[in-house]
């Protein structure tokens, strides 16, 4: 009805126009957002072969970068429709639009599309551009791939293979640069290797802030830099290891450690704070050797920061907790322990046991534990972890699953609210059985004092802390490397991650042991995988009410908060 | 089935001309030149080209030619090859090749000879030679560590030692190699 006051106006059509990409029509939009600003920018061609599934090879062209145009690698020939005199179409003699190839070509990151265009990226004149670049590129190159980390994912190789010559035909010296420069306290550069893309300056400055890196003297002597007598240091520098396409720029932690074609690559979520990065874990053999951002446009981007990427070594600690413990020497074994604690635990009087738990741990993991307090009458909390936020990634919320906690009923308001109260009781004598999960409770108001008083205190944790030295019942757990999961970002985002390695000796996931105490308490078998216990926490738990474990695919689902 | 059997003639039936004919066969032979090699005292010269046992090779200034690239390791088909990169500290005293493994082992009860590592290495750091008759009374002394491999291997006379040359090709431009 045109004329009734409050109907909305639709939302404005998304303008598209039709290419066609190596003979194939596609409709693309005429207008792009910018990758920085989010403002309609015109669609440019390699976004438009992006969109028709043919992947134009390219160094300096990155999705979420500033186009500068200066690999030339991208280079695709093109034809827009020939115009007569009155500015119609002219038709071929069949009654198709005649074609007006252009007599250059283009670079496909930086030239708009327009209506009609035709891009030709396999000609037999592309594909000679595309060897004079590699060519060019490969002039200075130290060709030093087996001591370099960056071979096996390195695109100069990848490139080389596809497009490049056999040989060189170059007989001059190589012009030498700077090597092995230390560019920061965990970036090293390779001057020799870099091919001038200029990928981590625009990142540095125009997505970080931090105008850092740069380009010096001329021609063949470029050299990128930093600014003198400054490091390059902030949160975010590990990311030009990611987006430099060579071997200029790499990490020193990751340096010599490891190829890159020995890793398997796991499906996993950053837990160093609450924003859920999405996240690569490479790992080989049962260890892991590197975590790298995996794009995630609704929460990362295609970035992590170094902080974040660095906290892996603890998962390969060796003094990881690795023995199931009962309270007697004699009870060993998981079922053993399992059994004794299921009957302690069904003996407690209502009221007389506290649960802990830990915002680090996953959704599945909370919503057993706090079933388990609505069945024991327990007061639970979680502890609350902050730090200071930054305008790019890192939130505030050092926990990666407070929302999880407050979502699943386990968490006091606000988080931690309820810990004074936990030991309150202890004191008074009313809490007789504690349950700590994943958290050293000593440190958080609940001293060792108060702990030797319980009659029993149950603890599960992955590393020794002082409160699992006093435990009864010590239940060795996982880190989220070692087990499937989802946690709750603090926008309400419920992301999976997927197993990379092996836990050693007794440990078990939480949710695993978590399940089979619970059926012991309650008398119901019901035995789940993590599939399986996701969808029945979706069935219970309002919030996350209709989700589905396959559904959440790789990038998560938003759930309101 | 019914075989047939031949009835045998009365030459054939008197057995000694057949036993005869054999010593003379045997006398033959003695008279002949021997052909059998006292083994172990006396070794089978290899022909050039034999894919014997896979050894490492230091270069004529006497660096580890292997700067533990892995390709040798990722291409072994029975994983006989197992190598400990450096990590971040590299090959402090390798100069420009910045990189030496650690450790290098080679499960010699696993090798197949097939001599892949030594087709895939970059740096000619690895070579099968003329080894083939390798022992021990355990199965750990049959994993050669990088100490070992290299003693056996000896010195390659490299001809075009990329790593010098780049180190002196940047030294004459001024830059530190």
């Amino acid at each position: 009805m045109p004329d009734a006051p409050n109907i909305q106006p639709p939302a404005a059509p998304v303008e598209t126009l039709k290419v066609k990409v190596d003979g194939r029509e596609v409709e693309v939009p005429r207008f792009m957002p910018d990758p920085l600003s989010g403002k309609p920018v015109p669609t440019t061609m390699i976004q438009a072969c992006e969109l028709a599934q043919v992947t134009v090879p390219h160094y300096c062209y990155h999705p979420k970068l500033p186009v500068s145009g200066n690999c030339r690698m991208c280079l695709v020939e093109f034809g827009t429709p020939a115009l007569g005199p009155d500015r119609k179409p002219l038709l071929n003699p069949d009654g198709s639009v005649k074609i007006a190839k252009s007599p250059r070509p283009a670079i496909a990151c930086a030239t708009p599309i327009s209506p009609g265009m035709e891009i030709y990226t396999n000609t037999p004149a592309v594909k000679q551009m595309r060897e004079g670049v590699l060519e060019f590129l490969l002039i200075n190159h130290p060709l030093d791939c087996p001591i370099c980390d960056q071979a096996g994912e390195c695109k100069l190789q990848e490139y080389s293979v596809d497009y490049g010559q056999a040989e060189s035909r170059f007989v001059e010296p190589k012009v030498h640069k700077p090597k092995r420069v230390d560019l920061g306290p965990r970036i090293v550069l390779d001057d020799e290797r870099c091919i001038l893309c200029t990928r981590c300056i625009r990142f540095t400055r125009d997505v970080v802030g931090d105008d850092a890196l740069g380009i010096v003297n001329r021609g063949g002597y470029n050299t990128l830099t930093a600014y003198p007598g400054r490091p390059f240091d902030n949160n975010y520098t590990l990311n030009t290891v990611d987006i430099c396409p060579v071997g200029a720029l790499t990490s020193k932690d990751f340096r010599f450690q490891m190829r890159v074609w020995f890793l398997k690559e796991t499906k996993s979520l950053c837990t160093s704070c609450a924003t859920g990065c999405n996240i690569l874990i490479g790992s080989r053999e049962e260890k892991i050797y590197r975590y790298v951002p995996r794009q995630n446009d609704a929460v990362n981007s295609c970035w992590m920061c170094d902080a974040g990427r660095l906290n892996y070594q603890w998962i390969g600690r060796e003094d990881r907790l690795t023995e199931v413990r009962g309270p007697t020497p004699e009870l060993r074994g998981w079922s053993a322990v399992l059994r004794e604690l299921t009957r302690v635990l069904a003996a407690a009087p209502t009221g007389s046991v506290a649960i802990v738990a830990s915002a680090r741990q996953t959704n599945e993991e909370l919503y057993l534990l706090s079933k388990l307090g609505r069945k024991l009458g327990a007061l639970t909390d979680s502890v609350p972890r902050l730090g200071e936020a930054d305008r790019l990634l890192v939130h505030a919320d050092r926990n990666p699953n407070s929302q999880g906690a407050r979502l699943t009923g386990i968490a006091g308001e606000p988080l931690g609210a309820n810990l004074a109260r936990i030991a309150e009781g202890i004191r008074g004598g009313t809490i007789r059985t504690l349950i700590v999960f994943g958290e050293d409770v000593t440190r958080h108001g609940i001293g060792a004092d108060l702990l030797s008083k319980l009659e029993h205190l149950v603890v599960s944790d992955i590393l020794p802390n002082a409160t699992t030295a006093l435990a009864h019942y010590l239940l060795p757990g996982c880190a989220h490397a070692e087990k499937r999961g989802t946690f709750t970002n603090a926008k309400g985002r419920v992301q999976k991650f997927m197993k990379a390695v092996e836990a050693r000796g007794d440990a078990r996931a939480e949710w695993d042991f978590l399940l089979e105490l619970l059926s012991g308490l309650t008398g119901e078998k019901r035995w789940a995988g993590i599939e399986a216990l996701f969808n029945l926490m979706a069935a219970e738990v309002p919030a996350f009410r209709g989700l589905e474990w396959k559904a959440l695919g790789d990038a998560g689902v938003s759930v309101p908060l | 089935m019914i075989v047939k059997r031949k009835k045998l003639s009365l030459w054939e039936r008197l057995y000694l001309p057949a036993i005869i004919g054999g010593f003379l066969v045997t006398v033959r032979h003695f008279f002949r030149k021997k052909v059998t090699m006292q083994y172990p005292e006396e070794k089978w010269v290899v022909p050039p080209g034999y894919r014997g046992a896979p050894y490492l090779v230091k270069d004529q200034s006497g660096r580890t030619k292997c700067v533990s690239c892995q390709l040798c390791e990722f291409v072994c088909p029975p994983k006989a090859i197992r190598i400990t990169p450096p990590g971040p500290d590299g090959a402090p005293n390798a100069g420009n090749v910045e990189k030496e493994p650690r450790e290098f082992e080679i499960n010699m009860l696993r090798c197949i000879f097939c001599g892949y590592c030594q087709e895939v290495c970059p740096e000619e750091a690895i070579f099968l030679m003329q080894d083939y008759s390798l022992n021990g009374s355990s199965r750990e002394e049959m994993i050669y560590n990088k100490e070992k491999l290299l003693a056996l291997g000896g010195v390659h006379q490299d001809p075009i030692r990329k790593w010098q040359h780049k180190a002196d090709e940047a030294k004459d431009q001024g830059v530190a190699p």
